[in-house]
């Protein structure tokens, strides 16, 4: 009897742990924070990509061929990426930031900083 | 598969295995360019000695510092494709590199890259970069050390032996979403390049991407080479090189011939054939059957060259 209602305790613990961390993470300073977009199978993902001016965009290669990401207006531009590696800008202005791995024109992506 | 198989002996079809991404040869034949499976050209004196000296060699796709599962030691399959054209009877004149010297456009890689090269026993390299070797942030790695023939530019012209051969950059002004691109300088200077030139001049143009649409949705072509084509037209014999995907495929078009050479690093994936183009990983012996079965060949005449398109089937 007792083992069911401390698990649905810890539970119920949790939940409310998740959900102050939710209604926390959004209304803190930092957090703009760091958002991560995957690159995998020759995709952006995802895009496009929505946050806030300040946010710090993290671009991590998962294929076994390397990528880079380039900003069509010239805003940024990483090396060659190879597995498993990644590169960081942060976005200090709103805008929307179309950009393109040019070894592979045909993978773009889009981020929206509001 | 299609012709002089006769030529083919067991010991030559098994070294084609082991050295499946060698490079071309390409004699020049009555005017006309041949290409010639370079392991075979190596293995066989006879079967070159029908088609002539060769004038150069193409070597392609070497992308030194690539390390993973498709072939982890692409130093190691370049410094045999070096030993097998240094053990050609007939030294080519020339050797052409179609680009992705590299794998990630570093200084060591190029480094690496030029130590090997520097065992050819054929000194006079001519290149063209690829998009691996220009994602370097100032994309000066490759011109600090190649940009000498171009001015920098990534496109030149020279002659040999009566023949006259264009390098070319569709590497640099990529669009969004798109294909390789020439640029309208580049394709205004091929233009004059070309102009005044006897239509009997044999032409070899070489770039790194396709030069014509392979496969559009992996980005194999470039977009605006249609506009190339047009002063080469008139040419009698015309010979388009390119790299870039990794296997042999290749087409006829009037006078004009276009050729992709295959890698020395690893194979890719048939066009469309999973999510993109990257490395292919296969089982040893299935990549070996499939770079020895299309490598092994020897063509006399361009006709015969669309016939033997299916590469790496």
């Amino acid at each position: 009897m007792n083992r069911p209602r401390t698990q649905m305790m810890l539970t119920a613990v949790a939940v409310v742990i998740l959900a102050a961390m939710e209604v926390y993470v959004p209304s803190a300073a930092d957090t703009a924070g760091a958002t991560t977009i995957v690159v995998k199978d020759f995709m952006f993902n995802p895009t496009p990509l929505t946050v806030k001016a300040g946010a710090t965009v993290t671009w991590t290669n998962k294929d076994d061929e390397p990528h880079n990401v380039v900003s069509d207006t010239g805003v940024f531009k990483s090396g060659g990426m190879d597995t498993d590696e990644s590169f960081s800008f942060k976005f200090d202005k709103p805008g929307t930031y179309h950009f393109t791995c040019s070894i592979h024109p045909r993978m773009v992506g889009t981020i929206v900083v509001q | 598969m299609s012709d002089d198989s006769s030529l083919l002996s067991r010991r030559n079809a098994l070294k084609c295995l082991a050295y499946g991404g060698a490079g071309t040869v390409f004699a020049l034949s009555g005017g006309v360019f041949t290409p010639i499976d370079l392991a075979l050209a190596a293995g066989d004196k006879a079967g070159t000695g029908k088609l002539g000296r060769p004038l150069f060699v193409q070597i392609s796709d070497t992308h030194i510092g690539f390390n993973k599962e498709a072939n982890p030691d692409v130093a190691g399959t370049l410094t045999q494709t070096i030993d097998i054209v240094n053990a050609m009877p007939d030294q080519p004149a020339l050797i052409i590199h179609t680009g992705d010297i590299t794998h990630l456009s570093r200084p060591a890689e190029f480094d690496l890259a030029q130590q090997l090269f520097s065992r050819l026993r054929t000194s006079e390299l001519h290149t063209v970069p690829g998009e691996h070797d220009t994602t370097d942030a100032t994309v000066t790695e490759y011109f600090n050390r190649f940009g000498q023939a171009s001015n920098n530019k990534g496109y030149y012209s020279f002659d040999h032996a009566g023949v006259h051969f264009i390098g070319l950059i569709n590497v640099l002004q990529f669009k969004p979403g798109g294909l390789g691109t020439l640029g309208d300088e580049q394709l205004a200077w091929v233009a004059a390049d070309l102009k005044g030139r006897s239509a009997s001049t044999p032409i070899v143009v070489f770039a790194h991407m396709p030069l014509w649409t392979i496969y559009e949705p992996w980005g194999w072509g470039t977009g605006d080479a249609d506009q190339l084509m047009i002063p080469l037209r008139r040419f009698g014999s015309v010979t388009v090189l390119n790299g870039h995907i990794h296997q042999i495929v290749q087409k006829v078009e009037g006078n004009i011939t276009f050729h992709t050479a295959r890698s020395t690093s690893y194979p890719q994936p048939l066009a469309g054939v999973g999510s993109g183009p990257g490395p292919l990983k296969v089982p040893a012996d299935q990549l070996a059957s499939m770079l020895g079965i299309t490598s092994v060949s020897v063509v006399k005449h361009p006709s015969a060259l669309a016939l033997d398109d299916t590469a790496l089937a």
